[in-house]
């Protein structure tokens, strides 16, 4: 199996980049809250996420033994080629959701891509379609339903309890419940999401005949990955925290902490009765659901229509990236190199696009429009020191969509 | 293909009557709390913390166990 390493090798590279996209792609399900709030500094709350999400990664690794969930038959020939074509699927769509600054499932990208791979490389016969509904489709429906409702009873419940409470007394009490409970949510998040990056070197390596079949992931798979996740993480996805802590919904302490309590309740109780599901949409929902319970509170329907067209895509879209990037593999070691080229190159190209108009730990907070409408200009530094001297024109820069990006 | 809503609808009862019981708990402690100089009020809360935290440690606990 010598001629085997380098390909695996390549294979466990991707995959760890996949678990970075992963990481800071859903900072934003435990902190983006934390930090519209005012909770937690935005750097402090990636470093806590971060961290616990390590720490996750070493609790346990139950969820990283099943990592397709029955979805396709491992047995059905799955090669390295095929993994790395998934893994290349999965990353394109979360780098393209990222620059949207859409919270989309990065689990769904994975499915997503193990599918469409599988449906090239193996045939129909290597997907089972009822796992596909009931362990993705279902939950994907139910669970920002649950999460929300969950949320909206409890946004209510609390405002009522609190309805004389000074709220200036009360939110430094909310702001370190959020806090608990944003913990709670990395944590959980830790041990799914790093665990399906394990999961799939753990099958690369099998696959290529390094380990034996139905072996625990070696120690330092669980490190790796676990690293790679925690630096994700905190690098943080700042386009995708501000899109869930100010762009669906106006968010106060005490909705915060209701929101995250749900996202924990939801995500604690059916992955212990095994449900698979995505914890972002767990969050999203459960932060909407806070936008609903509390009165007079904005949600804005265009942006979560947004987000939900991007959940509907993600499975296809990156099945469908997968789905071609298998074709290519399939042809031997050229179309490997081209994949990997391919892949690299896209990346490079989403994180050109997204400096135009970077998002960082200082302006998450801002106001989306705002933001916005000064990013729009290519030379902000130059338009600004303008706009500063001359009387404002006509129209209103943040009136114009954006032309570039 | 069955769908199974037993699971389905224990997530849905769980999952509500947990995060409404934890706010609801959670959100009485900090009421209390803010209620100046009321010793009953400040005992209550410090229960209602105890209570969560017992809540929060369980749910650390499931996720070591699974």
């Amino acid at each position: 199996m010598e001629h085997m390493t380098l390909l695996i090798g390549i294979v466990i590279a991707t995959a760890l980049v996949f678990d970075f996209t992963n990481g800071f792609h859903d900072t934003a399900n435990a902190m983006a809250t934390t930090i519209s709030t005012g909770a937690l500094k935005p750097k402090t709350a990636v470093a806590m996420a971060a961290v616990l999400n390590l720490v996750g990664a070493f609790l346990s690794v139950a969820v990283a033994k099943t990592i397709s969930g029955g979805i396709i038959d491992e047995s059905a020939g799955v090669k390295p080629e095929m993994i790395f074509a998934a893994l290349v699927g999965a990353i394109v769509w979360n780098m393209l959701t990222w620059l949207a600054g859409l919270p989309s499932s990065s689990s769904h990208a994975l499915f997503g891509g193990l599918i469409g791979a599988t449906l090239v490389a193996v045939g129909r016969h290597g997907v089972h379609g009822e796992a596909v509904v009931m362990k993705v489709l279902i939950p994907a429906l139910a669970a920002p339903i649950v999460a929300g409702l969950a949320s909206t009873l409890a946004t209510r419940l609390s405002y009522r309890l609190g309805r004389n409470a000074d709220p200036a007394a009360t939110a430094k009490g909310y702001r370190a419940g959020q806090i608990a409970s944003a913990g709670l949510v990395s944590l959980a998040h830790g041990t799914n999401d790093a665990q399906k990056t394990m999961g799939v070197i753990t099958l690369a390596l099998i696959t290529g005949g390094v380990v034996a079949p139905h072996a625990d992931p070696p120690l330092w798979v669980i490190v790796s990955a676990g690293a790679a996740i925690a630096l994700g993480t905190y690098i943080g996805g700042w386009r995708i925290i501000r899109t869930m802590g100010k762009g669906l919904t106006d968010i106060q302490p005490q909705q915060g902490f209701a929101a995250q309590t749900g996202a924990a309740a939801t995500i604690l109780a059916s992955s212990h009765l095994g449900f698979a599901l995505s914890t972002t949409q767990v969050c999203s929902g459960s932060v909407m659901g806070a936008g609903l319970g509390r009165k007079g509170a904005v949600v804005r329907w265009s942006t979560a229509g947004r987000m939900v067209a991007a959940w509907g895509l993600t499975l296809p879209a990156a099945g469908l990236v997968a789905a071609g990037a298998a074709l290519l593999t399939d042809q031997g070691t050229w179309g490997v190199v081209t994949v990997a080229v391919a892949g690299l190159a896209i990346c490079a190209a989403i994180r050109t696009a997204a400096r135009r108009k970077p998002i960082t730990h200082t302006n998450v907070n801002d106001e989306p429009a705002a933001a916005d409408a000064t990013a729009t200009e290519p030379q902000g530094a130059v338009t600004a020191a303008i706009a500063a001297v001359i009387p404002p024109p006509v129209g209103v820069p943040g009136t114009t969509p954006a032309p570039t990006a | 293909m069955s769908i199974d809503w037993h699971a389905l609808g224990t997530v849905l009862a769980v999952t509500l009557l947990s995060t409404v019981g934890l706010v609801g708990v959670f959100t009485l402690g900090v009421v209390g709390l803010a209620r100046p100089a009321a010793a009953a009020a400040r005992g209550g809360a410090y229960v209602c913390f105890a209570a969560c935290a017992a809540a929060v440690a369980w749910g650390i606990w499931l996720i070591v166990a699974k």
